[in-house]
């Protein structure tokens, strides 16, 4: 007997008889919206991998709308199955929640991704280089902006198709984020999506210098913002003695029975719970872009591709908001009374912020920024009434913003000049002079944003306000009120520049793009005035998703 | 289920306003006359619905349609006449097709290359005004609150567009300049009206939060919440029913415009083109002061009395202040904007007077306001295109060169100084006798208002009409046949509803005692100074 083989059997006869580990039980069927974006994800690595380059771009796009369309639907079924209300449970273990919110805002990222792909892919907007037609995105996403390797690049016509399966990436991490039901599967779906986000930002075509800022502050603060919530979800595990969101509930409630001997010293210690949760809250606060968490916003939408821009303003709010709801809705209701005012104070100082600071923004891209904000305070006005309808008005809410966005987003990449895509808002001058259809279609939009009525964005507002107003939380709507007021005054400077100014002799040109970008911005439009005109399905819709499982 | 007369009145010119926004760039003359079939389409709905309105059925609206809409925010699409409403509707058909008629080269693109092909001004004018009249005559009809405010909102949108998008062309300044002031007008105006708007959009929430609370579910109906009211199901603590209140009314009183909220008026009637200062302070302004009889009054009438003294020295206010301006203004369509505001005093005081006379002669004052400034102004707007300038002092003596245009603009000009035999007259008159039966002292103050009247529209006609011919005038060609046929009816109208006001009294009469018994005010009993008598003698 060799002397391996002898401390081998050593090994495993020392050894008890090896035990058996339960396996989880995993209900593939409810978890299949996200299963399949991440099916398709990896299915378009191995695209990326063996595919020639040429086929690579057609393939992608298929690949990622079927999977997108795969996943709405699957969402679809599992709602008609009654998840959405009557059987609506937590899956996998205690991780995921399905339920209304949870299937509602999936549905809804889907469909904001399926729009956002289509963006990602058009190849008519930028001149072609050296004869191939290009999107929005880094010849080589590696090389250095202006070094030799990147002319190269450009000059072999190379495009980075992997934007596709990294987007997916993030879709599916997004997807787990509202439906977390512990704190720990909340890291991971924030760190899936928020990584992909990181690497899209930094791959713009041009202005690449200022695309890899935008990418590395969105990577420091999302990394600073991660480790709070970490450290968050840490002190609420000494907290409660459990990462899950009912159990820690219980423990909130004190209600909770058997407590776990090694962490009883620490169990049910107030300090621990608030700290923790307002850590974890500041994470959350960070993505949704809520002051004072929002310093990243208009430095990464102004540096990010454009397709990006609006994928992230859409879908990460989205999430995001999702997650943050099952947060106050499901863990922190019992301790509603510590957390309504500081969140109080969020929503006023995010409304002001927002819609003062936009005022004086001169480029596009920047001011959607700011107004994304003032928008978090908007939503965040109908988080704070803790009701079903405070629930139900922000899940509407959030559907009827992210297609405004999207479609604003892609309008702004048609216009152009020679240095790519003409951001100033001044070479916007006369925009309507020259293109009446497209300044039309951006006005619908800052109408939208605004809050005419007849658009979604004043259903949307009227919804959040009047379930904060009926949540007794009437200073809040007037701040709402006024900041919209100072919104609407910037909104309105965009629409009289196109409209009212003189077109500058050497202003950008508006550029005819294919069919994608114009599905885009016509969906964009479509559920833009649907909404606003005829809302009553789609709040019924929100209202039935209006319930938490806990 | 009968005909849908009111949805119908009102997407008649909404269609028109798709229709004519589609016809192609080159097809100029063909869409003007298409959107002058719809407009005229529409005025034949309001003259239907005049007919087929009972004044005295004594039902509180007709003709109602009601269906449901937004469930989840207690919205209905309910829409219903009184007679203040039917008239005011009638007032809206009658003008639009006058207003297109006169601005009908307005909106004509300049010489030279289009920037675009698809660049349709003219197409664009003509949409816009039919859109405007599409959303007026829904404000009138909506008895559901938030209907009435979705329109009342969204109306604002066609109007800017109107005043920003087109303008005089000169005025003695460069194209530049013109179109910074221009937008600027027009920027004002939506901001005033917007923050307004917004502000009432809190006291809409709050009116919903205060019905789910009381009734179990939200409502937005007007009847219902009047109803509830009197049934004492629904109770309004006095200070939210005055936070709503004043919600409510500052959007209506931006709108009306009442002073210190005016100042985007004088601003957006002088740089928008003649027709559309018409739209402005003859058609869309009513809409304000509309509002205030029918959702204010109604609905919070404690609040209203409340607010009375204020609203009245207000009022009393514009309609000094309004006048005093006029008289130093410069600019021929600055100095109808400042008339109007004065009349627009009028008129709020006829409505918080609180008595049958001053609420039935504010209506008429709607309506009369309307058809006296629509003619002062077209003429104006007539003139000012024949020489390029606003300015009175650029004018003078034109009544030796161009009679006609001067004769009308003289009958405009008597309407507006109320002269006894023209329709304002009779309108004023009752204002002035309903709000002295309350409030003598008021009504002594408010009188000046009319002696500044006659000066600021004498002065104005001596300056620029009379006197010797100006260089600038010679040669001016006198009223053509289109601006005949928009003048000429304006002014036989003015005369008819001046000598006859009574086909529209008696229209309007049960509604404003409606509303005034859901006030809870009677009108005060005459009080007619007695002779000594022999009492002190017998009480000895």
């Amino acid at each position: 007997m060799s002397h391996a083989a002898f401390v081998h059997s050593l090994w495993t006869m020392s050894a008890d008889p090896p035990k058996k580990i339960p396996a989880p039980h995993i209900e593939y069927a409810q978890l299949s919206p996200t299963l399949i974006v991440l099916g398709a994800a990896v299915l378009g690595i191995l695209v990326e991998a063996f595919l020639p380059r040429r086929l690579r771009h057609p393939v992608q796009l298929l690949l990622s709308a079927v999977g997108l369309v795969a996943g709405f639907a699957a969402v679809i079924a599992l709602a008609a199955g009654g998840y959405g209300t009557g059987k609506a449970h937590i899956a996998a273990m205690g991780a995921v929640a399905v339920d209304g919110p949870a299937l509602f805002l999936q549905g809804t990222i889907l469909l904001v991704s399926l729009i956002a792909v289509f963006t990602f892919a058009e190849r008519r907007l930028d001149p072609a280089a050296h004869g191939k037609r290009v999107d929005s995105f880094a010849a080589q996403g590696s090389a250095v902006p202006g070094g030799a390797a990147e002319q190269a690049a450009v000059k072999a016509g190379f495009t980075t198709t992997e934007v596709f399966p990294v987007a997916l990436f993030a879709v599916a991490g997004m997807l787990v984020f509202p439906a977390a039901n512990d704190l720990l599967t909340l890291f991971i779906a924030l760190e899936v999506f928020s990584l992909p986000l990181y690497v899209l930002c930094g791959l713009a075509r041009r202005q690449r210098l200022l695309s890899q800022e935008s990418a590395v502050k969105y990577f420091l603060l999302g990394a600073f913002s991660s480790a709070f919530l970490l450290f968050g979800v840490a002190l609420l595990y000494g907290y409660a003695g459990t990462v899950t969101y009912a159990g820690i509930a219980d423990v909130v409630n004190g209600t909770v029975r058997t407590v776990d001997p090694a962490l009883a010293s620490t169990t049910g210690n107030d300090a621990l719970l608030l700290i923790g949760g307002a850590l974890v809250l500041m994470g959350l606060l960070f993505k949704v872009g809520a002051v004072p968490f929002h310093m990243w916003t208009p430095d990464v939408y102004q540096g990010a591709p454009t397709p990006v821009t609006g994928f992230m303003a859409a879908a990460t709010k989205v999430a995001a908001f999702g997650a943050l709801l099952r947060l106050l809705y499901v863990v922190l209701p019992g301790l509603r009374w510590d957390w309504r005012p500081v969140m109080w104070g969020v929503a006023i100082v995010t409304m002001l912020v927002g819609a003062i600071v936009a005022v004086t923004q001169t480029d596009v891209k920047r001011l959607l920024a700011y107004s994304s904000i003032a928008h978090a305070g908007f939503i965040l006005a109908g988080v704070i009434a803790v009701s079903p309808d405070g629930v139900s008005s922000v899940l509407f809410y959030l559907a009827a913003y992210s297609f405004v966005t999207l479609g604003a987003f892609a309008v702004v990449t048609l216009v152009r000049d020679a240095g790519g895509e003409a951001t100033h808002l001044s070479k916007w001058a006369g925009l309507g002079r020259r293109s009446p259809l497209v300044a039309a279609v951006f006005a619908v939009f800052l109408l939208a944003f605004a809050g005419i009525p007849l658009t979604s964005g004043f259903t949307g507002k009227f919804a959040v306000f009047k379930a904060a107003a009926q949540g007794g939380a009437t200073p809040l709507v007037i701040v709402g009120v006024l900041s919209s007021a100072i919104a609407a005054f910037f909104y309105i400077r965009v629409i009289v520049l196109m409209f009212f100014s003189e077109p500058k002799a050497d202003g950008p040109t508006v550029a005819v793009p294919s069919a994608l970008t114009s599905t885009a911005i016509a969906v964009g439009v479509a559920v833009t005035l649907v909404l606003g005109v005829a809302p009553q399905y789609f709040l019924d819709l929100a209202g039935q998703a209006g319930v938490f499982v806990r | 289920m009968s005909f849908p007369l009111l949805t119908v009145t009102a997407a008649v010119p909404a269609a028109g306003a798709v229709v004519t926004a589609a016809v192609p760039a080159a097809r100029r003359t063909a869409a003007k006359w298409l959107a002058l079939a719809f407009a005229l389409a529409t005025l034949a709905l309001a003259g239907v619905q005049l007919a087929r309105f009972d004044p005295d059925s004594g039902k509180p609206f007709q003709l109602t349609e009601s269906h449901a809409w937004i469930k989840d925010f207690g919205v209905r699409y309910d829409l219903g006449v009184d007679g203040i409403a039917v008239v005011l509707i009638a007032l809206t058909a009658l003008l639009i097709p006058f207003v297109m008629l006169a601005g009908w080269h307005d909106a004509d693109p300049l010489e030279g290359p289009a920037p675009n092909r698809r660049w349709r001004p003219t197409q664009g004018f003509f949409a816009l005004i039919l859109m405007v009249e599409a959303m007026v005559v829904i404000s009138f009809e909506a008895t559901d609150v938030f209907l009435f405010y979705i329109f009342f909102e969204a109306m604002l949108i066609p109007m800017y567009f109107l005043i920003g998008g087109f303008g005089d062309r000169a005025g003695g300044r460069s194209e530049e300049e013109a179109a910074a002031q221009r937008s600027y007008a027009a920027v004002k105006f939506l901001l005033y009206n917007l923050a307004g708007g917004l502000i009432m959009m809190a006291a809409v929430i709050g009116l919903y939060a205060v019905t789910a609370h009381q009734l179990g579910t939200g409502t937005f109906s007007l009847q219902e919440i009047v109803q509830a009211r009197a049934d004492g199901r629904l109770h309004f603590a006095t200070v939210t029913e005055r936070a709503l209140f004043l919600g409510f009314f500052f959007a209506f009183a931006v709108k009306a415009p009442l002073w210190p909220l005016h100042t985007w008026l004088p601003g957006a009637m002088g740089e928008a083109t003649a027709p559309v200062a018409v739209l402005i302070t003859a058609v869309v302004d009513k809409v304000g002061t509309f509002a205030m009889l029918r959702f204010c009054l109604q609905l919070f009438p404690e609040a209203s009395k409340w607010a009375t003294p204020v609203i009245i020295v207000l009022s009393l206010i514009g309609i000094l202040y309004g006048a005093l301006l006029a008289v130093g203004q410069r600019d021929i369509k600055r100095l109808i904007a400042y008339a109007s505001i004065s009349h627009f005093g009028f008129i709020i005081l006829g409505i918080f007077a609180m008595t049958t006379q001053g609420q039935g002669g504010a209506t008429l004052y709607m309506v009369n306001h309307g058809i006296s400034t629509a003619a002062l102004m077209l003429v104006a707007g007539f003139l000012i295109s024949r020489r390029g300038s606003r300015l009175i002092g650029d004018y003078g003596g034109v009544q030796k060169v161009a009679p006609v245009l001067a004769g009308t603009f003289l009958v405009g000009g008597l309407a507006t100084l109320s002269l006894p035999g023209l329709a304002p007259f009779v309108s004023e008159f009752l204002v002035l006798v309903g709000t002295f039966s309350r409030y003598p002292a008021v009504g002594i103050v408010a009188t000046l208002g009319i002696v500044l009247a006659a000066l600021y529209v004498l002065v104005l006609y001596q300056r620029t009409m009379t006197g010797p011919v100006r260089e600038s005038v010679r040669g001016m060609p006198d009223l053509r046949v289109r601006e005949l046929v928009v003048v000429g009816p304006l002014i036989a109208l003015l005369i008819f509803l001046g000598v006859y006001p009574r086909p529209l009294t008696q229209i309007i009469d049960p509604a404003v005692g409606r509303t005034m018994s859901q006030v809870h005010k009677t009108d005060p009993k005459p009080d007619v100074p007695t002779a000594p008598t022999n009492d002190v003698e017998a009480a000895k």
